[in-house]
């Protein structure tokens, strides 16, 4: 029984060990990320994951999955270079639309009964095909007040940490201990249920859809502060990330089994083994294999422990 | 699924049920091809016909292996299709070594390269029970790495490969021979051939088909082998055609290797396959990429088509009924 217990703990416990064993070897091979300006400098791409991290999440809590997210957060990227500069009332409507978007889709996807998987490559192809109508070019500038806002020194932690940690807060709040959160996971969790105490799924799934689009846009967003310049392939990779991440803070593909604080640790574990990949002085070639390693070391020290649990 | 009802109603309800979900993509194939003949007229129409023989030809096979594993059950799906196209190009392309005398090897080493990754995929699936969407992930990224150290001072392919993948039988290229005998033979696997129905059954419902006796594993196991063979296969052609391997030559496949088993009407929850929707899904979205860029539309706008056309035939052919 103790042993149960502990085991379902030290499961909860694995974002952070994960990360604490991706970060001691950083600390033991560069000293100095320790410091104010050395761990800003690591975490500094951290944000944009993270924000897309929750995205994937709010979808990934009720059994979808959000290959589109990528784009979407480049798109966002895109629309922030332009528009949002030039007419600013028009790039924040064209954002508004596009949180609209992702809520519509996802009440459609619920009605139809379709497949999330799908619908989103679909609309993977839609906001790509946007973002080059938008900005043909890589190019375009960061709105003033963005780069602001994304290079404000917190006093005494780094910015991204002090970020990173609020983002975690707020979105375990809104998820973990609202009662619209537990009634957005109940329709991941047990969707008939949901529906028999006579709660609209489709209300459900157009809510979260449209918080991810919100988490989107925020992605979009600080990520193009940090870059101060938007390309339509900024953040394709987020898509693949972003859904890693989850995983690899304890969120389950099917049964609304998220953690937030997870996800966003796994978020910054993955950020962290880019930069880890580098310290180790491996060979370019093999930083793309090493991710994929490590992921599969994670996942497969995750089935140890759920077969303890069983036991 | 749709045993008593159809088989109760008339005629016509019974073609419907057998034609309804690969016919629509060969009819929205042909009407484009019509829309061509009627804009640029017959002669360049034939000409963009010929093309989609030899490139549609690739969205075609590395549909039929992605079909394969979505059928195989829900979840299914090969995310390491770019990567396998990748390696197996390029070990391939080394041991052939630019020489006709080793065509058959490359093929042999393409081939067990393919062999190699299926079943290393479906280890990770299986062992870490990890969503397959994530093992076929996390394993692309090594394959490709592989591939990144292979890849420096690649041999052309050699002549004789080279003139086979633009060589014509009266007027069809050779390519789309290959790629027909293989559907025939995917064809007769699926519908004629034990191993067809136990794919069915552990895509409609795994349990049932493991009661039944069904050795669930093994049969989903040979569908992500034979997924990895098509795309090392498509690989070794596609470095042909284009007179060489690169790391980035299977890139664009792996949203296009979804896109037309769906399109094609192949069931995404799985248990349901069609060969002949592959086909006429390719065909439609290549034609309707010619068009296109016909026009003159750039790759942005060819790309939200793309997209609209994904949702519309998804969201058009609807889903399961809630349960």
């Amino acid at each position: 029984m103790t042993l149960a217990f502990t085991q379902a703990r030290l499961r909860a416990m694995l974002p952070a060990i994960s990360l604490v064993a991706v970060l001691i070897p950083i600390l033991v091979m560069q000293p100095a990320v320790m410091s104010y300006f050395g761990s800003s400098l690591l975490l500094n791409l951290a944000v944009p994951i993270v924000l897309a991290t929750l995205a994937q999440l709010a979808i990934i809590t009720v059994n979808d999955l959000d290959l589109s997210i990528g784009p979407f957060v480049s798109l966002v990227a895109c629309i922030g270079a332009t528009l949002l500069v030039k007419t600013p009332w028009l790039g924040a409507l064209a954002l508004a639309g596009c949180v609209l978007a992702y809520a519509a889709v996802g009440a459609l996807i619920e009605l139809r009964q379709i497949p999330s998987i799908v619908v989103t490559l679909g609309l993977s192809f839609v906001w790509s095909g946007l973002a080059i109508v938008l900005l043909p070019s890589p190019g375009g500038t960061s709105p003033t007040w963005l780069g602001a806002a994304m290079n404000y020194q917190t006093p005494f932690i780094a910015a991204p940490i002090v970020w990173s940690v609020l983002i975690a807060i707020i979105g375990h709040l809104l998820l973990m201990r609202s009662s619209a959160g537990v009634r957005v996971r109940g329709a991941g969790g047990n969707p008939r249920a949901m529906r028999r105490f006579g709660w609209s799924l489709v209300r459900s799934k157009a809510t979260l859809y449209g918080v991810a689009g919100v988490f989107g846009v925020l992605s979009g967003l600080s990520l193009l502060g940090l870059t101060t310049s938007a390309d339509a392939n900024l953040a394709l990779r987020y898509t693949l990330l972003s859904i890693a991440a989850v995983i690899l803070g304890g969120g389950e593909f099917v049964g609304g089994r998220v953690s937030v604080i997870g996800a966003v640790l796994g978020a910054i574990t993955l950020t962290l083994a880019a930069s880890f990949l580098a310290f180790l002085n491996i060979s370019s070639d093999w930083q793309v294999g090493m991710q994929g390693a490590i992921l599969i070391v994670v996942l497969s020290l995750r089935v140890l422990l759920q077969r303890g649990e069983r036991r | 699924m749709n045993t008593i009802a159809d088989n109760n109603g008339s005629a016509w309800s019974r073609i419907k049920a057998i034609q309804a979900p690969w016919a629509w993509s060969f009819v929205g194939a042909v009407l484009v091809w019509f829309a061509i003949v009627a804009i640029f007229g017959f002669g360049i129409a034939s000409n963009v016909a010929q093309t989609a023989l030899t490139y549609g030809v690739f969205m075609v096979l590395v549909g039929l292996g992605q079909m394969l594993v979505i059928t195989s059950g829900v979840g299914n799906i090969d995310l390491s299709v770019p990567s396998t196209i990748a390696l197996a190009g390029v070990v391939g392309m080394h041991v052939m070594g630019g020489v006709n005398g080793n065509i058959v090897l490359g093929v042999a080493a393409a081939l067990g390269v393919g062999i190699a990754i299926g079943l290393a995929n479906y280890a990770l699936i299986r062992m870490l029970r990890i969503p397959p969407i994530i093992a076929t992930l996390s394993s692309s990224f090594i394959i490709q790495s592989i591939a990144i150290t292979q890849g420096r001072q690649l041999p052309p392919p050699p002549p004789g490969l080279g003139a086979f993948a633009t060589g014509r039988f009266l007027d069809v290229p050779y390519i789309a021979l290959v790629a027909l005998a293989l559907s025939i033979a995917l064809a007769v696997l699926l519908h004629r051939a034990v191993y067809g129905r136990r794919l069915s059954a552990i895509g409609q419902n795994a349990r049932a088909a493991w009661l039944a006796g069904v050795d669930v594993h093994r049969t989903r196991c040979l569908a992500y082998v034979m997924s990895s063979m098509i795309a090392s296969l498509t690989a070794l052609l596609i470095a042909a055609t284009s007179g060489g391997a690169s790391l980035d030559m299977g890139v664009e496949y792996m949203l296009i290797s979804i896109a037309v088993v769906v399109i094609g009407g192949t069931l995404v929850a799985g248990g349901k396959a069609t060969i002949a929707g592959v086909w006429g899904a390719s065909m439609f979205l290549f034609l309707t990429n010619a068009v296109l860029n016909a026009v003159g539309a750039d790759a942005g706008v060819r790309s939200i088509v793309y997209g609209v056309l994904i949702i519309a035939v998804t969201v058009a052919a609807g889903g399961k009924a809630a349960r």
